[in-house]
């Protein structure tokens, strides 16, 4: 290892997993360079589970009330569940990164893919615990095979991604055959400038000779680590096998991850061809159903849109590799564009491998934007993922500073030269490339929107209130790539979120627009509570959502709750079984979420959101903001008046329309929010009452103390 | 030129001695369900399942583990292996196996010892052209 110090260095015994668990933690604190083992106690177990559970935890003892993303006692926590790192069944490599986001003050939690997470498992740990911030760059090896962590000093290196992963992959192998056994956990320069960054978690891909990327993308967890001087966290374990989680039962294990192989290898092509397109196959629907974002969440289709239908990326993406971004994922989704060669920025005409774009990528960097060459998405996913940027956040940021610039609140003089104009590709890449340099109004733009509403009517003069309505964010966090605006139920999906807008929690669009399934909101309030609690599983336990439905058994439809996937849920409730020996069903599934999520609710009032005013949305995630958008919906709109508030449209003007609908529609998210918040357990201002903790056996001491502040 | 086991089944009798023998020299046991070629019984006659070396798993296989050799047999490199089964789930004659507390997957490897105890020739070892299936 040339120009490496070794700063500090802990040995330790290493061990098998058993039943999915280590019972211990890796405790890393950079001010001090103390390594420590701590043991994980049957209370975490029982009440916390694994992953985002233990995460949160061990973030609630090392803060405190007033800690902000950027004080040396936040941490990056990152766990992985019991679950987490069985070859078996699909999509079972996830790690779940949380810390104190620098957007929204609160904790943020990140599902992600890639190696890094079933090697530091098997390496030994349950999860790790990065605290205090180093006086030099730095970077963490875990060397799972003889039982060490080191921290080194890390002068020389690049910070981009690209590079910086495969650098490291060929410093630790022990040689060239061995890269897969090495994986890294890296940002990129723009997370020494912008918070909308993000983690990007590495795997060897053995045929195409390339680290691939998956990104811990919400929240800024990329600015907190490059605050900490951490340039990459490498992980080193050669000893994976089909038992290395050591399951009590690997029968049942291996006959219920064999099933879903086959259920994908006989249905996927006829229903979502992941393994083709990955969530790419998404923007075609969406277009179709009015869904699609673009310009700023205005509209939800236009003709161009087809030019990014997953048919164009189906041409870039390579097809017919094995790519799962664990072993044993035979969705395959994370698909790849080989020999891409940039047309900006640093690594112009260079070669490239970019991972994706996914759905979300495309409808942040393409349709929001109205940037409809599908090689311009590729080139602003790779430059996110590299520079270490949340393709989310970018996406709805700079379509927000597009809408700003369209009605002259920023101008080229305030820009820096920059023509904002819709579809004007070269100014996002000059934008990405600021951010990439810490310089010029990129930076501005990657401060997030909530920051940029902040600025631009201090700054600028501008209408606060247009700001708010059409500011896509909420808790400080950006809306993700779904328009809500005809879905009450998605309201409710995207702005309930405990960390903010992301529909990680619920996507119930189809559910409530289309299949009209859940009419009341009784029944829109229990998709709330059930599908949250459900997806909030994923995260405890190391594992992707996207195997449960986006492959369905062939006799799905006729179950009696299609929606929720009945024979998958199964699947989960013996996969958990097998591997930790513990009793579970369908209803104890949820209870355990449930203990997280209202742990994560309180948390979040303790550190000063989560109440029933931060649950807010924009009104563009509501309603029609603007004329045109009204007219642009006009029949859809006038009918509503109509029916469901007894107006007759006819003689009034758009105008009063507009504010007649309105009233109705924010109206009827506050009658949802309460109807939410009692199927919670929770009273009208957001606050998990005590019976309710105590009916779930989470009245721990330290979280009714909180709570009680706030009944 | 692939080297591959090509089966008749209509002169399969089903006496299973190919399983047995395959069980035997892999595993030293007499448990049939250790055997790369697996005979089902139907009604009225037999179907010999054991694989035709036409590299569908080879493709699926996310460490590289099963490769082709000179001859054209797909072969399972064990220590690369995770146990993962995709190839088990791809194979399109069904014939990657897994067997009660094994967690690599077990596939003919076009050895012919069972030819030899197949009283009715129904197995035999033959080749083909490298994209023939």
């Amino acid at each position: 290892m040339t120009n490496r110090k070794i700063l500090a260095e802990f040995p330790y015994e290493l061990k098998p997993v058993e039943k999915g668990y280590n019972r211990r933690t890796l405790y890393i604190n950079l001010s001090t360079k103390d390594i420590k083992s701590r043991p994980v106690s049957d209370l975490m177990i029982d009440k916390f589970v694994g992953g985002k559970g233990f995460d949160l935890y061990l973030m609630w003892h090392a803060v405190k009330d007033t800690t902000r993303w950027n004080d040396p006692e936040n941490e990056i926590c990152i766990s992985f569940g019991p679950l987490c790192g069985n070859t078996n069944y699909p999509g079972s490599g996830k790690s779940i990164v949380t810390t104190i986001s620098p957007l929204t003050d609160i904790p943020v939690d990140c599902n992600v893919g890639g190696h890094f997470g079933p090697y530091a498992k098997f390496s030994g740990w349950d999860a790790i615990e990065i605290q205090g911030k180093s006086d030099e760059e730095i970077i963490i090896y875990i060397d799972g095979d003889k039982g060490i962590v080191q921290i080194l000093s890390a002068p020389d290196e690049e910070i981009n991604s690209h590079i910086l992963a495969e650098k490291l992959i060929a410093e630790f192998a022990d040689n060239p055959n061995s890269y897969q056994y090495v994986s890294v956990v890296s940002s990129g320069k723009a997370a020494d400038y912008v918070p909308i960054s993000c983690l990007n978690f590495s795997f060897w891909d053995k045929r195409r000779k390339v680290a691939r990327l998956k990104q811990a993308g919400r929240g800024g967890t990329g600015m907190v680590f490059r605050d900490k001087r951490i340039k990459a966290l490498v992980v080193k374990y050669s000893g994976l096998k089909g038992d290395t989680n050591h399951p009590v039962d690997l029968e049942t294990l291996q006959k219920t991850g064999l099933k879903v192989h086959k259920e994908i290898e006989e249905l996927d092509d006829q229903q979502n061809r992941m393994r083709q397109v990955g969530t790419a196959h998404l923007v075609e629907i969406m277009n179709d159903y009015d869904l699609l974002p673009i310009k700023n969440f205005k509209y939800g289709q236009m003709e161009e849109a087809k030019g990014l239908a997953s048919w164009e990326f189906k041409k870039l993406f390579t097809q017919g590799l094995p790519d799962g971004c664990w072993f044993g994922c035979s969705m395959s989704c994370c698909k790849a564009v080989d020999g891409f060669i940039p047309r900006t920025g640093p690594y112009k005409g260079q070669k490239v491998t970019v991972d994706g774009p996914e759905y979300e990528t495309v409808g942040g960097c393409g349709s929001n934007l109205c940037i409809w060459n599908p090689r311009d998405v590729v080139e602003l996913n790779f430059y996110c993922d590299t520079y270490g940027i949340d393709t989310i956040s970018f996406g709805t940021s700079c379509a927000f500073a597009m809408e700003c610039y369209e009605y002259g609140i920023l101008n080229k003089e305030r820009t820096g030269g920059l023509d904002l104009s819709w579809g004007n590709a070269d100014s996002v890449f000059e934008l990405i490339h600021q951010m990439g340099r810490g310089e010029g109004f990129g930076v501005i733009v990657g401060q997030g929107v909530h920051k940029m509403k902040e600025i631009f009517a201090r700054e600028y003069g501008a209408d606060p209130k247009l700001l708010q309505d059409i500011g896509m964010e909420a808790k400080g966090l950006e809306y993700s790539q779904y328009m809500s605006k005809e879905s009450l139920a998605q309201q409710g999906g995207y702005t309930l979120a405990l960390k903010g807008p992301q529909h990680d929690e619920a996507w119930l669009i189809f559910m409530d627009m289309v299949n009209n399934q859940i009419p009341t909101f009784e029944d829109k309030a229990e998709a709330l509570h059930y599908f949250p609690m459900f997806r909030t599983w994923f995260g405890l336990q190391g594992l992707c959502k996207l195997p449960w439905n986006d492959i369905e058994p062939a006799n799905n439809a006729e179950t009696d709750e299609p929606a929720k996937v009945p024979e998958h849920v199964q699947n989960y409730v013996d996969i958990y079984t097998a591997i930790t020996g513990k009793p579970l069903d369908k209803d104890e599934l949820i209870r355990q979420s449930e203990r997280v999520y209202n742990f994560q609710k309180v948390f979040c009032l303790r550190m000063g959101k989560g109440r029933r005013i931060d649950d807010i949305p924009p009104y563009r995630a509501v309603g029609p903001v603007t004329e045109e958008e009204y007219l642009s919906r006009q029949e859809r709109y006038d009918k509503l008046l109509k029916e469901k508030q007894g107006i007759d449209p006819e003689g009034k003007s758009t105008q009063e329309k507009m504010a007649l609908l309105r009233a109705y529609r924010e109206d009827q998210y506050q009658q949802l929010v309460d109807a939410v918040y009692k199927r919670k357990g929770w009273t009208k201002e957001g606050i998990p009452t005590i019976e309710h903790l105590k009916s779930l056996g989470m009245d721990l001491p330290e979280v009714v103390e909180v709570v009680k502040r706030f009944l | 030129m692939k080297k591959f086991l090509n089966t008749y089944d209509e002169d399969c009798i089903a006496c299973h001695a190919c399983e047995t023998i395959c069980a035997r020299t892999y595993f030293k046991v007499d448990d049939l369900e250790r055997s790369r070629i697996r005979i089902e019984e139907q009604e009225k006659s037999a179907h010999i399942v054991t694989c035709n070396q036409c590299e569908t798993c080879v493709k699926v296989c996310p460490t590289l583990a099963l490769t082709v050799n000179a001859q054209g047999v797909v072969l399972l490199n064990n220590r690369l292996c995770v146990g993962c089964y995709m190839c088990i789930a791809a194979c399109p004659n069904e014939s990657m196996f897994r067997y009660l507390g094994g967690i690599i997957p077990i596939k003919c490897i076009a050895c012919g010892l069972c030819l030899d105890s197949c009283p009715t020739e129904a197995i035999r070892i033959e080749e083909k052209k490298e994209n023939e299936k």
